[in-house]
């Protein structure tokens, strides 16, 4: 259960696929995405509420990573738009902007970042240069403004302070001078999620963020994800830990053969007929009778038989 | 054995100009593939546009050398963007296929028939750097310490070619060592994380195959400059491999890597080319076991057999970090 009281804006809202949210960050509309006959993704209307942490779940193969990618610009759909809503520097308001057909690297400046299921440390650069690189509109990653030092020093400088003090958040500052490919897996994901927050983003999507992490870490995470609503931003992560979608998460939205078929607070999410038989099969708690199996291999049996005639 | 002279004539190849140019055309390479992991497989293709650049601006239509020289720049640009605009979107091995294909085009087209006015077909064009040696501050004599004496005419080649290989390196250790380095080299570890952080990837890739290539140009010139001639087959698909091994053996993503890596093969080779002569000739030790053009054969294959042992025993090569490499591994 999670240590703070449950958001009040989920009582306002319907538990049904694409309901409207009093504030959404990201609106999607009709987002369809085919790979050849398959539609991996195939998504009408979702919102995602503003500086609260959504869980995006489903069985594997339900479309999610497709989905992340979509919204990141790593992938161009077949149709569809998202708008995202960030909120103006001085926060009294917030504007309109259009992500679709955008690349990824403009989807991130625009302030919509995102981590990998499998982590991308970037192995032969120091932990350092890692969380530096992390830093956008720097003056010094011009060609020619990179041969005079003077120009980018003193950002340079502020880039690190900012480093540092995500470092000591994240309790990487003792490794700031190793390559980031000595780093443990947990420490990986540690150094990836402290990374993408040298982008300064208002949205940040975190696909499996615990896959992969020992238990201990695992709450070590949960915390920092928290610790992103605390600081106004908001969290969509895909995961298959249901504890920590329990602990950790605002609202759920369930995925699977590429559409949304569910959403929902998450012990509400739990009890649902539809996410049940998304995960477990329509008929996983009624046990075929030896009769029902007998009949169902008779048909089978006369359908080759009369394929065979055919032929 | 004359083991002096022996001695000279490694030193002679370990600073002369074909170490020189090989030393250029490896910054170039280390610049796509030690830094960004572009994999060029047509450096030789750069350095034959710079030549030609040079050669037909100054023979064919006869502009002052230093325009000559522009326009061997400008033609590497608009080769890079030819060669990257389709190709540095898709993965890697795209691009190595393009650049070594490119490359033969380029040498075929510049000894082809139909363009003899042009580019002078297979025997190329002389006598275009004359004002390069008109400059020349040396006044006629040798130059040089100990065993490596050459005349003015080199001294003056060498000067200016080894002078860029130290400006090309101050500005790579620059460039290395700045947010724009860090980009590049973000994009060789993983470019998809580069572009998860904002970083327009391609961008980055085509100013990097831009100045790879330029500075392949600049090896053409100082090849040309220093014959006073371009040809076609100067330009072949090994020029484009020996650079790689230069590069490979002197530690790839190394400021100092091509500089010590082109002195050392040269030197190498010319060891074991003396060593092999001084061996067969009549009053050596194994007199008429090889013929001449069987040494020429066989010093390649003891070149070869030592950068075997180099990339057992040191696969970092000389300058690399064996454990950064090994981080690969895991």
């Amino acid at each position: 259960m999670s240590d703070s009281l449950p958001p009040t804006w989920v009582d306002d809202v319907d538990a049904s696929p694409g309901s409207a949210k009093p504030d959404p960050v990201l609106t999607v509309d009709g987002v369809t995405r085919r790979f050849g006959g398959l539609t991996a993704v195939d998504v009408e209307h979702v919102e995602i509420q503003r500086g609260a942490i959504t869980a995006l779940i489903g069985p594997n193969g339900a479309g999610k990573t497709t989905f992340f990618n979509l919204l990141t610009g790593f992938d161009k759909p077949d149709a569809g738009s998202w708008v995202y809503r960030p909120l103006t520097a001085n926060g009294d308001g917030h504007r309109e902007q259009k992500l679709n057909h955008m690349g990824a690297h403009n989807v991130t400046r625009a302030g919509v970042v995102r981590t990998f299921q499998l982590t991308k440390a970037l192995s032969r650069l120091t932990v350092m240069d890692n969380m530096k690189l992390g830093a956008t509109g720097q003056s010094g990653e011009s060609m020619f403004k990179a041969l005079i030092r003077p120009l980018w020093r003193e950002q340079e400088r502020q880039i690190e302070k900012r480093a540092i003090s995500l470092l000591e958040r994240f309790k990487l500052i003792d490794k700031r001078d190793d390559w980031a490919g000595t780093l443990s897996g947990g420490q990986r994901k540690l150094l990836e999620m402290a990374r993408a927050l040298m982008v300064q983003p208002q949205v940040i999507m975190l696909d499996e963020p615990m896959a992969g992490v020992n238990p201990a870490l695992t709450q070590s995470l949960l915390v920092h994800v928290k610790e992103l609503r605390a600081d106004g931003m908001t969290v969509l992560f895909v995961e298959h830990d249901m504890d920590v979608v329990y602990d950790i998460s605002d609202w759920v939205i369930v995925m699977a053969e590429g559409a949304i078929i569910a959403e929902g607070v998450p012990h509400a999410i739990g009890q649902d007929r539809r996410v049940i038989d998304a995960y477990l099969g329509a008929h996983h708690d009624a046990p075929l009778t030896d009769e029902e199996e007998e009949r169902q291999f008779a048909e089978a049996q006369e359908v080759l038989e009369s394929e065979e005639q055919v032929q | 054995m004359n083991w002096e002279g022996i001695l000279g004539a490694a030193a002679r190849a370990a600073v002369g100009r074909d170490a020189v140019v090989f030393c250029l055309a490896a910054i170039g390479l280390n610049m796509h593939f030690g830094y960004t992991g572009l994999l060029n497989f047509g450096q030789a293709g750069f350095m034959a546009i710079g030549a030609y650049g040079l050669a037909v601006a100054v023979n064919t239509i006869g502009l002052p050398m230093w325009i000559g020289l522009i326009v061997g720049l400008a033609a590497a640009v608009v080769l890079a963007l030819l060669l990257g605009v389709p190709t540095l979107r898709l993965r890697a091995d795209y691009l190595a296929i393009v650049t070594i294909a490119a490359a033969e085009i380029l040498r075929l087209t510049f000894r082809s028939v139909a363009l003899r006015d042009v580019t002078g077909g297979s025997s190329g064009l002389t006598q275009f750097a004359r004002d390069f040696y008109t400059i020349n501050p040396y006044s006629s004599g040798t130059y040089g310490l100990w065993l490596v004496r050459v005349d003015e005419r080199v001294a003056w080649v060498l000067t200016v070619g080894w002078g860029l290989v130290i400006l090309l390196s101050l500005m790579m250790y620059l460039l290395m060592h700045s947010p724009w380095g860090r980009v590049i080299k973000s994009i060789r570890e993983d470019e998809d994380a580069a572009r998860s952080l904002g970083k327009n990837v391609y961008f980055y890739k085509m100013q990097s195959l831009i100045l790879g290539g330029v500075i392949g140009a600049i090896a053409g010139f100082i090849t040309s400059i220093s014959s006073q001639s371009v040809q076609p087959d100067t330009y072949s698909t090994p020029v484009t491999f020996f650079a790689y091994v230069i590069l490979i053996l002197g530690g790839t993503a190394r400021i100092f890597g091509p500089i010590a890596g082109a002195m050392i093969f040269w030197a190498l080779l010319s060891l074991t080319n003396s060593v092999l002569r001084a061996a067969v000739a009549p009053d050596g030790p194994l007199p008429g076991l090889l013929s001449g053009t069987q040494i020429g054969q066989v010093r390649f294959v003891l070149v070869g057999v030592s950068l075997m042992l180099l990339m057992i025993f040191r696969p970092q090569g000389i300058f690399g970090d064996r454990k950064e490499l090994a981080l690969d591994e895991r």
